[in-house]
């Protein structure tokens, strides 16, 4: 996972321009107003959340998964799901039994 | 942009660094992590299920299949495969996939160190492989309106989700230094070698024209190492990543393209931009794609919803058991049976025709006779009417069969060439075409020493030189009597009977 | 109670029993639960507001089938016919499916949630979808975006959350049963606020295929319930292992109604009970810690040896959650983008505008203010450069408390605690300072970030405030039978203690009719 730089401990207050970034990563149109409040409240927040940064050395091993399952694989056999009219009856536009997004800006990945 | 150095220019002031990213689309029967089945050219969204759409609530589940290929490929790479790993969710928003986190591998990919030896023309350079990792395809997005039916300049999009889910093996090499001027040629026999791997492991269709395949080429420029400096001291360039270059020819092409383009950036004293680039079949260009930023973040970690995969040894061991000769073993295992020269083999794989003659001597002929016929009249008419030999419509028993006629003198290699006519028309056997068209040969003295006479007497001239002694003009008559006989005369009597007579 | 049917107040078990004595029909049963919801839920404004969608039709439907099975003689479950109610957070085909949330408004899911599967393939007539903090981000079902449940002791204090409309309807008498989930306590800590029982059971024993995921490493289906004998009767009927939920433990469902039973026997000799130093003192309300001690006393009385146990990593346990739990969820909440299906909404003063514009558009304007937050913190949290400090480390943490559970439970069979550390608070009151809203679910966050189950289950009332206290149950992983066996018993020797049960002394119960309404009328 990503490596950490050295000042990340040191800098959990978190600023209006910071929120801002982070919104436009999680595609959210924050306002101007919801920004001014958010940042405060976040710093309070890492601010009591940074206190575990201390708590456990290097040679504990973290857990992503709260039970010990390993290999849990289904057969490769084929299964009906849903049909188009299923799939799409949710869709807030769609044509040609394909999803309708608006106009695409950026590239594929 | 002002005209592009010559590659011998580039080559002169740099060495180029060259990373490949394969994706390989699974031929499982069901998606990777749901079972929607995954047939291709589908009518649009009718291949999906709550999972696959990423409706809200439906969770993940692991096709055991498609772990199976990632190690086999994996081994068949020469990996390392994880005692222990998990998948992670790659983070970024993008309307082609339902979740907007892609279920991928991040840090701990199922296979890891591994490398595959590739030929260029008849040297062997080694890739190394870093990684392969198991994840899952998007949806595909018809953009409309604007001019060309690109992404760019569209009114809205439309998308099928039948291809979201199915599972991709990613394959990724280490950085290929060394290449020089054979860069291009190094590239394309990687994605070359990689795609008859996969293809006698029989894990993926290996279309890179629909798609099963995908190439990604990373590509630096470094200014040229002076002579006599030792390895390890290796600067990379910035890169570029040209993304979805889907032939082998292409990947040749875009690794020149993209030497040139950072060659006249950087002779220009500029700097290469770290962004993706995509390719131009029809131009041969790369234009410029998204600029890869820091705001590209895609805050991988480990997926809750699917438990760590441990595949077990004896587990490995058993799919390593399972893995076919390769390609490359097999051939040059062949060769040496088959007592073909390297231009022969060469010839021969690269018609196309490898298999082809491999199972034509399986059934009977002799290997230089398969040959021959394969890459010579077979080849011939596949190129006419447009298509591979493989799907020209004779197999290998038939033209076994033919061969079979030829040494058993029932007919000669011209005859022949009327049997694969009628093969193609479709006309039966070799053996009914050979009766329906009477095309068999005539050895019987009688019919042919009447031939022999007419043609002497209608030949006065050519048979008083042959009497004379200049028996190489015995070919004239020995051709009038064939003519006469429409090809049905067993050549070597004739021409016995034509020097006995003017003896 | 006026007006109502005196099933209302029986026990899931009871109304079992009395469906197979022919006492009363399944339409009947349905018929009573649903007038009662029309008398006393209200709406956004007044009344209990447990639910957010009732389903008058089908629920009746599923009654009179139920009713026909029974009449045929077929094979039924042991719940067959008792109505139930169900957390919106679970998809239900033909019912609507919103997750307390404005993004999702009218989705109608073309997929049951296992646990919804279950319910109808045992005949439990569904009422309808009960209220929640808006994706279960929340403890006090304020954050609901269809307005707040109310608390049926005091309609002008919380019903605790995420699962605040689950707990308020069983406690209310609209529903006998109800399926909740519990990602920090969402199931526990409504159970504690409103007299009522709810369980978290061992990561993985039901199925969460379905559950629209807010922390999928924490999130865990359960029972909300009047008595510890209905929560193991649901526990069983909905638990056991799923093909669909790769998390879900494939073994069978321990027999828990039997160790219900067998608790409330009243005898816990050789039982060794743990206290948790960490999740009694300081910050909790004296009259929840009256009645959390007068509960230990009563396990004393039944035979149970008590210790105190240090578990010095829970007090990180907080701050763990905030970090897990927000990064996960930004992530699961990623989906809602507006190009397959919820809300769409077109940014204003933009011709044109673009796939991204129309989703930033979209998030800004269907998720609330706590969704928004947890979202940014996760992104944070998550992004380069702060994964290590953050959610690796986190993680790590969540290691050492799986550690001090181990070793508790090394020591003693079960570990207690009191649920919340206070009774129900004011509507309004945290709504706008996050940290003192996240400390109500000090006590049963430890759970979920080890994945071992808990129970919660009314232990009295606090008598600064009149209001209910929970007493929390916790054993080691997949020993959920454990909980039923404690919690039997303790609810019997506590009810022999009051009379009856807790709810019986609700003294707003009488005035809710007139609550709704007045409401309505308003």
């Amino acid at each position: 996972m990503p490596e950490t730089p050295e000042n990340a401990e040191a800098s959990a207050q978190i600023t209006r321009d910071e929120v801002a970034h982070l919104a436009n990563l999680a595609r959210i149109d924050l306002s101007d107003a919801e920004l001014d409040h958010l940042a405060p409240q976040l710093s309070v927040i890492l601010d009591s959340v940074r206190s575990i940064s201390a708590v456990a050395g290097d040679d504990v091993p973290p857990t992503s998964h709260p039970m010990p399952l390993t290999n849990v694989f289904r057969d490769d056999v084929a299964v009906p799901g849903l049909n188009a009219e299923q799939a799409l009856a949710m869709a807030p536009q769609s044509e040609q039994q394909r999803f309708m997004v608006p106009r695409i800006l950026g590239d594929e990945q | 942009m002002s005209a592009l150095p010559s590659f011998d220019e580039v080559l002169a002031s740099y060495d180029p660094a060259m990373g490949l990213e394969v994706h390989v689309e699974l031929n499982t029967n069901s998606k990777m992590f749901c079972g929607c089945p995954t047939a291709f050219g589908a009518e649009p969204n009718t291949q999906v299920c709550p999972t696959c759409l990423g409706l809200p609530g439906a969770m993940p589940v692991v096709n055991a299949k498609g772990v199976e290929a990632a190690i086999r490929i994996g081994l068949a790479l020469n990996c390392e495969i994880a005692e222990w790993c998990r998948f992670a969710r790659k983070n970024y928003f993008y309307p082609d996939m339902p979740k907007n986190f892609q279920t991928s591998q991040y840090d701990e990919p199922i296979a890891f160190e591994g490398y595959l030896d590739v030929d260029v023309d008849g040297d062997t350079f080694r890739v190394e492989i870093e990684r392969a990792h198991m994840e899952e395809d998007t949806g595909k997005a018809t953009h409309v309106g604007g001019a060309t039916g690109r992404i760019q300049g569209a009114d809205y999009s439309l998308i099928d989700y039948n291809r979201a889910g199915i599972p991709l093996i990613e394959i990724v090499t280490k950085p290929i230094l060394g290449a020089g001027e054979r860069a291009p040629e190094v590239a394309k026999a990687y994605v070359a070698a990689l795609r008859e791997l996969i293809v006698a492991l029989g894990v993926s269709d290996a279309r890179m024209d629909q798609g099963s395949i995908r190439a990604d080429v990373n590509l630096s420029l470094a200014p040229k190492a002076p002579a006599g400096s030792t390895a390890g001291e290796v600067v990379l360039g910035t890169r570029s990543e040209t993304k979805n270059v889907n032939s082998l020819r292409s990947v040749e092409r875009a690794v020149r393209y993209e030497m040139q383009r950072h060659a006249s950036v950087l002779d220009a004293g500029g700097k290469v931009l770290q962004e993706t680039r995509h390719w131009h079949e029809d131009t041969g260009v790369t234009t410029s794609g998204r600029e890869k930023s820091d705001a590209e973040d895609y805050r991988y970690f480990p997926e809750p919803d699917l438990v760590p995969v441990a595949p077990s040894r004896e587990w490995v061991e058993e799919l390593r058991g399972t893995l076919p000769e390769l390609p490359w073993v097999r051939r040059a295992r062949l060769q040496a049976e088959w007592g073909f020269s390297d231009l022969e083999m060469r010839d021969t794989v690269g018609a196309g025709a490898f298999d082809l003659v491999e199972q034509t001597i399986a059934e009977g002929s002799a290997p230089q006779a398969a040959r021959k016929w394969w890459l010579t009249e077979l080849a011939r008419r596949a190129n006419e009417t447009g298509v591979d030999v493989a799907e020209l419509g004779v197999s290998p028993a038939q033209v076994a069969a033919v061969q079979r006629l030829v040494e058993g003198g029932t007919i000669n290699d011209k005859l022949a060439r009327q049997v694969f006519d009628g093969l193609l028309a479709g006309e039966g056997t070799p053996e009914e075409i050979v009766a329906a068209r009477g095309l068999e040969i005539v050895s019987d003295d009688g019919a042919l020493s009447a031939a022999v006479d007419k043609a002497i007497a209608e030949n006065p001239d050519i048979a008083d030189k042959i009497r004379d002694g200049k028996v190489a003009a015995a070919g004239a008559l020995i051709g009038a009597v064939m003519k006469e006989m429409r090809g049905q005369a067993d050549a070597g009597r004739v021409r016995e009977l034509v020097l006995e007579k003017l003896a | 109670m006026s007006t109502q049917s005196a099933w209302l107040t029986k026990s899931a078990a009871e109304l079992a029993a009395a469906l197979a004595a022919g006492e009363v029909t399944s339409v009947e049963l349905t018929q009573a639960h649903l007038d009662r919801i029309a008398a006393v839920d209200g709406n956004a404004e007044a009344g209990v507001h447990a639910f957010l969608h009732v389903d008058t039709e089908g629920a009746l439907a599923e009654a009179a089938a139920s009713d026909a099975r029974r009449a045929a003689g077929e094979p039924l479950s042991e719940l067959d016919g008792v109505p139930v109610a169900v957390k919106d957070v679970l998809t239900t085909t033909g019912l609507p499916t919103t997750c307390g949330s404005k993004i999702l408004e009218g989705w109608v899911p073309p997929y049951d949630a296992t646990v919804v599967r279950k319910l109808k393939a045992a005949g439990l007539p569904i009422l309808g979808k009960t209220n929640m903090d808006e994706f279960a981000m929340g403890s006090s079902t304020e954050h609901s975006a269809y307005g707040p449940t109310r608390n049926p002791w005091a309609l002008d204090r919380i019903p605790g959350g995420s699962g605040g409309g689950s707990a308020a309807a069983v406690a209310a008498y609209e529903a006998p049963l109800a399926l909740g989930t519990d990602t920090g306590g969402s199931i526990r800590q409504p159970g504690a606020v409103t007299g009522t029982v709810g369980v978290k059971p061992t990561y993985g024993a039901l199925s969460r295929y379905g559950l629209v995921a807010m922390a999928n490493s924490l999130d865990q289906v359960g029972p909300v319930t009047r008595t510890v004998l209905d929560a193991a009767l649901l526990h069983e009927l909905v638990g056991g292992h799923d093909p669909l939920d790769s998390t879900s433990i494939d073994a069978p469902v321990p027999a828990l109604a039997a160790a219900a039973r067998e608790g409330a026997l009243g005898d816990l000799s050789g039982l060794k009970v743990g206290v948790i130093q960490e999740l009694a003192g300081e910050g909790y309300q004296p009259g929840v810690l009256a009645r959390f001690n007068e509960a230990v006393e009563l396990l004393v009385g039944a035979g149970a040896e008590v210790v105190e146990v240090s578990c010095p990593s829970f007090v990180h346990a907080l701050a763990t959650y905030y970090l897990v739990m927000p990064c996960e969820a930004s992530s699961n909440l990623a989906k809602f983008d507006a190009m397959r299906y919820g809300l769409r909404v077109l940014p204003e003063g933009v011709d044109a505008p673009s796939a991204e514009e129309v989703m930033r558009a979209s998030r800004d304007a269907g998720f609330g203010d706590e969704v928004k937050r947890r979202i940014i913190l996760g992104t944070y949290a998550l992004s380069s450069g702060y994964y290590d400090a953050y959610y690796g480390q986190a993680q790590k943490v969540r290691t050492l408390i799986s550690r001090d559970f181990e070793a508790a439970f090394a020591s003693v069979d079960v570990l207690v605690s009191p649920t919340a550390p206070t009774t129900a608070f004011k509507l309004g009151e945290k709504l706008d300072d996050p940290l003192a809203m996240y400390l109500n679910d000090l006590a049963t966050i430890p759970a979920n970030l080890a994945g071992v189950p808990g129970m919660s289950l009314p232990a009295g009332l606090a008598d600064e405030d009149g209001l209910p206290v929970g007493f929390q149950i916790l054993a080691p992983a997949t020993e959920d039978a454990r909980l039923y066996r404690v919690g039997g018993a303790l609810e019997a020797l506590l009810e022999k203690k009051w009379g009856g049960p807790l709810l019986a002394q609700n003294p707003t119960l009488a005035s809710l009719e007139s609550a709704a309404t007045e409401g309505a009328a308003r």
